[in-house]
C-alpha cells in the first residue's frame, strides 16, 4: 500500500480521524475506571480515618469544611453505635513545607487529645523532612505529640519556644507539620463547640479567640525564621 | 538489511539500551528511581506505552501523511499514556501515589517518540511490537538496577526489605545527586562489559 500524499484533505482527515479514535478509547477506559478510582479514594480516606481514631462505628462521610485563609480543613466526626460522639478526624494542610504543601489527617478524641495522625501528602526531602510520618509518634525525647492536648501543650518546635523536638536538620518541615496539627485542632475545637449547643454568636467568638491564639504562635514562628 | 527477530529484542535490552547506550528519557530515569519498586513500575508503564504505540504506529504508517506524522504519533502515545494513568489510578492506588506526576511525563519521553519515528514507522507490526518489548525491557532493567542501587545505598533496603541497618547508609543516594552518581557508574560498567565484544567484531 502506497503512503498517502501530504495534501490538506488527507492531513486534516487522517489527523481528525486519529483524534476521534483516541477520544473514544479514552472515554471508554474512563468509564470503566471511574468507579474503581472513586472507590479507592474513599477507601483510602476511610482507612486513614480508622487509623487515627479510637474504634468507632460510623462517621459523617460529608465533612464539615472550614476555610482558614487559603487552607481548607475538613472535619470528619465519628460516632459509636448509639450515636455518641467518639472523636473527630481533621484533615488540615500547611503551605509552609520545604517543598510544597503538607497534608495531614489528625484524630482527636472527645477531649481534644491527639490519638494518632497520618501524613496524607508531603513532598519533603526523603530521609529528612519525610521522617515526619513516624517522628512525631515516636516516644523519644520530646518528639512525641500523640496523647497530647494542643490546648494545654504548646505544640511548636522548641526553637520557637514550643515543647516539641523538631526533626534533626528538618526544622522547616517540622514547623510546617506542627502548624498543620495546630490548625487541625483549631478546626476541631471550633466545631466541637458549635455542635455542643452553643449559639452561633458564641461559637463565633470562640472561633475568633482560638484564631488569635493560633496567630500568636505563628507570629512567634515568623520571628524565629528571620533570626 | 533486516535484523533477526531475536536481534531486535536483544538490541533494546543491551546493545542499544535506551538508558545506558542511547541515554534517552533521563527525566523519569533520574526522578522516579528513588526505590527499586518505583523504578520497576515506571519501567513497566513505559514498556506498555512503548509496545502499544509501536504497534499502532506501524499499523497506521501507510495512512498517515508524512507531514502530520509527528502530531499523529503524539496523539497515539498520549492516548496510551492516559490509559495507563487511569488504569494505575484505579487498580494500584499506592503506586499512583508515588508515580503520579511522572506518568503523564511518559508522553514526552523521547524513547517512545523516538522508537515510533525510527523503527515502527518503517517496520511490520510484529517487528515493531518486538522492538517495543525489547526497548521497554531494557528501560525497565535500567530503571530497576538504578532503583535497587539507590535504595540499597541510601536506605539499606532492597524492594522494601531491610538488608542492613540504616545508620550505615548514605542519604545522598536517595537525593538527586545520587541519581547522577549511580547512573554514571552504571553506564561506565555497561561500557566496560560491552567493549571486548566490540573489539572482536
Amino acid at each position: 500500500m502506497k503512503k498517502l500524499s501530504s495534501n490538506s484533505l488527507n492531513m486534516v482527515s487522517v489527523l481528525s480521524g486519529i483524534a476521534v479514535l483516541a477520544a473514544f478509547t479514552l472515554s471508554f477506559v474512563y468509564s470503566i475506571t471511574k468507579v474503581p478510582i472513586h472507590n479507592s479514594q474513599t477507601f483510602k480516606l476511610e482507612s486513614a480515618i480508622r487509623a487515627v481514631l479510637p474504634p468507632f462505628d460510623h462517621f459523617d462521610s460529608k465533612p464539615v469544611e472550614m476555610l482558614d485563609g487559603v487552607e481548607a480543613m475538613k472535619v470528619y466526626k465519628a460516632y459509636n453505635k448509639n450515636n455518641t460522639f467518639v472523636g473527630a478526624a481533621v484533615e488540615a494542610t500547611s503551605n509552609n513545607g520545604y517543598k510544597g504543601p503538607i497534608n495531614v489527617l489528625v484524630g482527636f478524641d472527645k477531649q481534644g487529645v491527639i490519638v494518632d495522625y497520618v501524613v496524607l501528602d508531603q513532598n519533603e526531602t526523603p530521609g529528612l523532612g519525610s521522617k515526619m510520618m513516624n517522628w512525631f509518634k515516636t516516644r523519644r525525647g520530646n518528639q512525641n505529640i500523640v496523647g497530647k492536648n494542643p490546648s494545654i501543650a504548646n505544640l511548636s518546635v522548641n526553637k520557637d519556644g514550643g515543647e516539641v523536638d523538631a526533626i534533626t536538620s528538618a526544622t522547616i518541615s517540622s514547623r510546617a507539620f506542627l502548624f498543620a496539627i495546630r490548625n487541625a485542632y483549631f478546626a476541631f475545637e471550633s466545631n466541637f463547640e458549635t455542635t455542643s449547643g452553643i449559639s452561633t454568636i458564641q461559637a463565633d467568638t470562640t472561633h475568633k479567640m482560638l484564631k488569635e491564639k493560633i496567630f500568636k504562635v505563628n507570629n512567634v514562628e515568623k520571628k524565629g525564621e528571620k533570626q | 538489511m533486516k535484523d533477526s527477530k531475536f536481534k531486535i529484542l536483544v538490541n533494546g535490552l543491551i546493545t542499544e539500551n535506551p538508558i545506558f547506550v542511547l541515554t534517552l528519557g533521563m527525566c523519569p530515569t533520574l526522578a522516579t528511581t528513588t526505590s527499586a519498586i518505583n523504578g520497576m513500575s515506571m519501567g513497566l508503564a513505559t514498556l506498555f506505552v512503548l509496545v502499544g504505540s509501536n504497534v499502532v504506529v506501524s499499523m497506521l504508517k501507510n495512512i498517515i501523511p508524512d507531514k502530520v506524522r509527528i502530531p499523529a504519533y503524539v496523539v497515539v502515545i498520549a492516548t496510551f499514556v492516559s490509559v495507563v494513568e487511569m488504569l494505575i489510578h484505579a487498580y494500584f492506588p499506592a503506586l499512583y501515589e508515588s508515580l503520579g506526576i511522572f506518568i503523564p511525563l511518559i508522553v514526552v519521553n523521547c524513547i517512545v517518540l523516538g522508537r515510533a519515528e525510527a523503527f515502527a514507522s518503517r517496520n511490520t507490526v510484529f517487528r515493531s511490537a518486538l522492538d517495543g518489548i525489547g526497548m521497554g525491557l531494557g528501560f525497565t532493567l535500567a530503571l530497576t538496577l538504578l532503583g535497587v542501587a539507590r535504595e540499597l545505598l541510601g536506605t539499606g533496603k532492597a524492594f522494601g526489605f531491610i538488608v542492613f541497618p540504616d545508620q550505615y547508609c548514605a542519604l545522598i543516594f536517595v537525593l538527586a545527586p545520587g541519581a547522577f552518581i549511580v547512573l554514571g557508574y552504571l553506564i561506565a560498567m555497561m561500557n566496560k562489559l560491552k567493549r571486548p565484544k566490540q573489539l572482536k567484531v
